[in-house]
């Protein structure tokens, strides 16, 4: 069997006695001091850590990671999270001792190369989006977006305007969008899309006012389309008052192409991981800069890098700044990844991603719509949505479709988001993908849609050549076991009941 | 330019069937004004070169490796066992997205549950997340749960908390409704219960420690618990982790949420991130934790099985009503301190705490001797400890760095009134020569 059919936690393996790593037994300390602590600052229990050599401790993490679908191994086509290849020499690069030792507190004339780093990204987001200036420190997407609903508060309170208490949000906005803003006690309004998947405009109308304090927009929307009102959309949000904000998840389709700078945003955020080829690790880390508009670089979280004719150093804290928002100066090991990416794809590398991701999208929906729905089908960006309210009858949902894409040896595409579009299923092929992929998975979900008319059961039970097969989340909420000891403690709750 | 696939005569075909010339036909809903900006960009650069112009830079970095460093303060030099960066370095671990369909990510998600349970057993609190953005991040969004979860207005915090991490919380909560009051510290450096027990009242929803605080000192909290506990207030510790192998835990000085910096716990330092930020919280607020949460549960066939639980809590289902809007976290920083804690096992993360005790304890008392310099060889410490020059620190430092020590970390740059004060941190990295050296050279400043 390839795959180990073995589940048990490296608790359950744990044999007392066995060891992963020999310390040095010397002490240097004669007497050892410890006894001289107080015992009532010492740990009072024993550590619960499983016990392993290093051989069993290898093979348990190697075969966890034969569980997974990655990029390096499968298509994932996951919509709006951009998982374009991983370029090795972004790894080789952040590996370098010379990055990774070097201490985030050194003087600045010890760490000058790493400074040239964040420097010369700083530059470059800068042309590709037209801002004017950026923060490297927010620690991903969300963080970013934080990030700029604090630069905004601090913009508009800097102007004395109180009133602007609201901030809009598209109802085919990423969730984080509406969470970040209410973290600050904004009023969050949800503008409708249009019938062609666009902000209403007509809506947008009706909510703006002297209250509104920001529109967050993703441009490409979460469709895979371009907001085309979109000059319209910056200035009329302007005329209020209120300022534009970009959430950078879709930036990859505008490379050499449009700069959100251009269409009127103040604040941007872009997720290195994404457009940037830096890799998800599973959930993290991203890294998620923020840019402005001049008028607003008073406000950015410092420490900010400054080149003066005797090298690069930290700018002095500007008395206007909303003040740091995480420890030190950012996921740097993500930044040197990204940077490297900018160096090796250079200013002709931007256009040909772009072109290439949406040539790609544009292809994948063209062949799709012969078989299934297209939720809105106009040229789109680097992703589309298809709707699979058209299988109903059957009882097939979109979420189903993913579980069977995974048995043709597919990641699933991005299920049931956006909201707007019943049933959605949200494909992004990214820049990377050879058409000959893109073929084998259009091929995948056409045999897909011939089960659901002949076998429909079998979608609905798939997938059916994984370890597991649709885990049971009520009961994990319901009941949660989120530790080994929640396992032992239930596990001794189950005998006594038996007893 | 490397990693695309299309070829000239595979554009043409995608062309064709997508039915328009150029991939200009396709970018009709952007405005013609805003296309095509002009951008200044250098042009790209092959592998070989790339590779020498990263080297470059790197060479213009002066590492920890090349000089012996006492740098600590809240970024620690340790060993990292080879077998981790092995696991870390596995690509299907690496070049995966967040977990949400369990079937394809079983790895991942039993990684995370190991440790979320490594984590609560480090810290005798009952549930952690799948990780914060950092210890500066996780703490500011502890404030935020205990503001919620009280119903309070205000977060007391000890000066004597790292200060990025104050900043970071005052960063959080400026412009809400809600306030930061701080509580000093003793000339000692260890907190100041009088200043703290005349500030707390029934506006305080949670008080903020750090143990070992800011100067390495183990705080003691003895009664704290009950005293906080009594006016309704949360108490949130932070602790450098790798210190709970022989020290008191949060839980058991009776915290409520344990949040902070986990880079101790096997990260490179990387010149201050990607970190790891923990949060482990009791029982009762397992409800309010912010962030992702592997669950064990069963699958449609019976058989064990990990997935995302309790999601009702975060951004992508409860929108503007969500507790936090974390998306990405840190997964595979905490993949990395996973591997290192099973590593170490439970006997090894006892004994690298103790060495670096030891490590810490010997390098303070051979200072003690010194002429210029003083030091309180009293206060119980951990790995780190605060050094008092009678020359001013400036010239210390640059005397020590012609010598090729980075000699430690300026106290009034954080502290304005801790004048010529510095933090030296010595881990299990320093070797009795290393140490000695480093007494030798400073005894000549």
């Amino acid at each position: 069997m390839l795959i180990s059919q073995d589940d048990r936690l490296s608790f359950e393996k744990s044999v007392p006695g066995r060891r992963g790593v020999i310390l040095p037994k010397e002490r240097f300390c004669e007497n050892d001091p410890f006894k001289n602590i107080p015992p009532h600052l010492k740990r009072q229990t024993t550590i619960g850590f499983p016990e392993l050599g290093e051989p069993e401790v290898i093979r348990h993490f190697i075969n966890l990671s034969r569980k997974n679908f990655s990029v390096d191994t499968h298509f994932y086509p996951l919509g709006s999270c951009t998982m374009k290849y991983n370029p090795k020499v972004n790894e080789w690069a952040a590996r370098q001792e010379k990055f990774t030792a070097l201490h985030p507190l050194q003087t600045e004339e010890t760490a000058q190369g790493i400074f040239e780093i964040l420097y010369e990204l700083e530059e470059g987001l800068k042309e590709i989006t037209g801002m004017d200036r950026f923060t490297l420190q927010p620690a991903a997407g969300a963080h970013g977006e934080l990030t700029g609903m604090m630069l905004v508060r601090a913009y508009h309170a800097s102007r004395s305007e109180t009133k602007r208490t609201k901030v809009l949000v598209p109802d085919s906005s990423h969730g984080t969008n509406p969470a970040s803003a209410a973290l600050f006690g904004y009023h969050v309004v949800e503008v409708k899309s249009d019938s062609r998947g666009r902000v209403d405009l007509e809506d947008l109308k009706r909510h703006l006012d002297e209250h509104v304090a920001c529109l967050m927009l993703t441009n490409p929307n979460t469709l895979g389309l371009f907001e085309k009102n979109i000059l319209e959309i910056t200035k009329l949000v302007h005329q209020y008052g209120g300022l534009l904000y970009y959430d950078g998840a879709n930036l990859n389709p505008l490379l050499g192409i449009a700069r959100p700078g251009d269409m009127g945003f103040d604040i941007i955020h872009v997720n290195l991981h994404k457009t940037f080829s830096t890799p998800h690790g599973g959930g993290g880390p991203g890294s998620g800069p923020v840019g402005v508009k001049s008028h607003l670089a008073a406000f950015l979280p410092g420490p900010l890098v400054e080149k003066t004719k005797n090298g690069f150093v930290w700018a002095k804290k500007n008395p206007q700044s909303v003040g740091r928002v995480k420890l030190f100066h950012g996921n740097v090991g993500v930044i040197i990844r990204a940077y490297t990416y900018l160096k090796t794809i250079g200013k002709e590398g931007l256009r040909q991603v772009s072109d290439a991701a949406i040539l790609n999208a544009n292809y994948m929906k063209e062949k799709l719509k012969e078989t299934f729905q297209v939720a809105i089908d106009e040229p789109c960006m680097h992703e589309f949505v298809l709707s699979i309210k058209t299988f109903d009858a059957q009882g097939i949902h979109a979420g189903d479709i993913g579980k069977r894409l995974l048995d043709y040896g597919f990641h699933a595409p991005t299920v049931h988001f956006p909201l707007v579009v019943p049933e959605a299923l949200m494909i992004e092929p990214t820049e990377t993908e050879a058409k000959e992929t893109l073929d084998r998975f259009i091929e995948a979900m056409e045999q897909i849609a011939k089960e659901i008319h002949e076998d429909p059961e079998k979608i609905k039970h798939a997938p059916h050549t994984l370890p597991v097969r649709r885990p049971n989340d009520v009961l994990a909420a319901r009941k949660p076991i989120l530790s080994y000891r929640d396992q032992l403690r239930e596990k001794y709750l189950l005998a006594e009941a038996a007893a | 330019m490397p990693y695309l696939s299309l070829t000239d005569e595979d554009k043409k075909t995608l062309l064709q069937k997508i039915g328009v010339n150029s991939v200009e036909d396709l970018l009709k809903d952007i405005p013609v004004s805003l296309r095509n900006p002009k951008v200044s960009l250098p042009a790209g650069l092959s592998e070989p070169e790339v590779q020498a112009l990263l080297t470059k830079l790197g060479q213009k970095n002066t590492t920890t490796k090349d000089f012996l460093s006492f740098l600590g303060a809240g970024s620690y030099e340790h060993f990292i066992p080879a077998a981790e960066l092995e696991i870390v370095g596995r690509q299907e671990f690496l070049t995966a997205y967040t977990p949400y369909q369990p079937e394809a990510s079983q790895g991942t998600l039993q990684a995370i549950y190991e440790y979320q349970s490594l984590m609560t057993e480090l810290t005798g609190l009952d549930v952690s997340n799948a990780s914060h953005y950092d210890g500066a991040t996780a703490l500011a969004e502890s404030a935020l749960v205990a503001l919620k979860h009280t119903n309070r207005s205000k977060i007391l915090v000890a000066r004597s908390v790292h200060p990025h991490y104050r900043e970071t919380i005052r960063t959080y909560l400026t412009g809400t409704p809600y306030m930061v009051e701080e509580f000093g510290f003793e000339v000692s450096g260890k907190l100041d219960k009088t200043d703290l027990l005349a500030k707390l009242n029934m506006d305080i929803a949670g008080v903020i420690f750090q143990s070992p605080n800011f100067f390495g000192i183990i705080e003691d909290l003895e009664g704290l618990s009950e005293t906080i506990h009594a006016n309704g207030s949360l108490m949130i510790l932070t602790a450098n982790p790798l210190s709970l192998g022989i020290f008191r835990t949060p839980g058991e000085w009776g915290a409520d949420i344990a949040a902070g910096e986990g880079q101790p716990l096997g990260l490179s330092m990387e010149f201050g991130g990607p970190f790891l930020g923990y949060f482990v919280v009791s029982q009762a607020l397992m409800r309010r934790i912010p962030g992702r949460l592997a669950g064990l549960t069963e699958d449609a066939d019976g058989k064990r099985a990990f997935c995302l639980t309790l999601q009702a809590r975060e951004q992508h289902i409860r929108r503007e009503r969500a507790g936090s809007n974390i998306c990405s976290n840190q997964a595979l920083c905490a993949l990395a301190a996973c591997a290192y804690m099973t590593l170490l096992g439970k006997k090894g993360i006892r004994e690298i705490a103790e060495i670096n005790f030891d490590r810490a304890q010997y390098l303070r008392s051979k200072i003690a001797k010194l002429k210029n310099f003083e030091v309180d060889v009293n206060l119980p410490i951990f790995n780190e400890f605060r050094v008092f020059s009678k020359k001013p620190f400036a010239d210390v430092e640059k005397k020590m760095k012609e010598q090729q020590i980075f000699a430690g970390v300026s106290l009034e740059t954080f502290y304005p009134e801790l004048k010529n004060q510095f933090l030296v941190c010595a881990t299990e990295t320093k070797s009795k020569e290393g140490l000695d050296r480093f007494v030798e050279v400073l005894a000549r400043c």
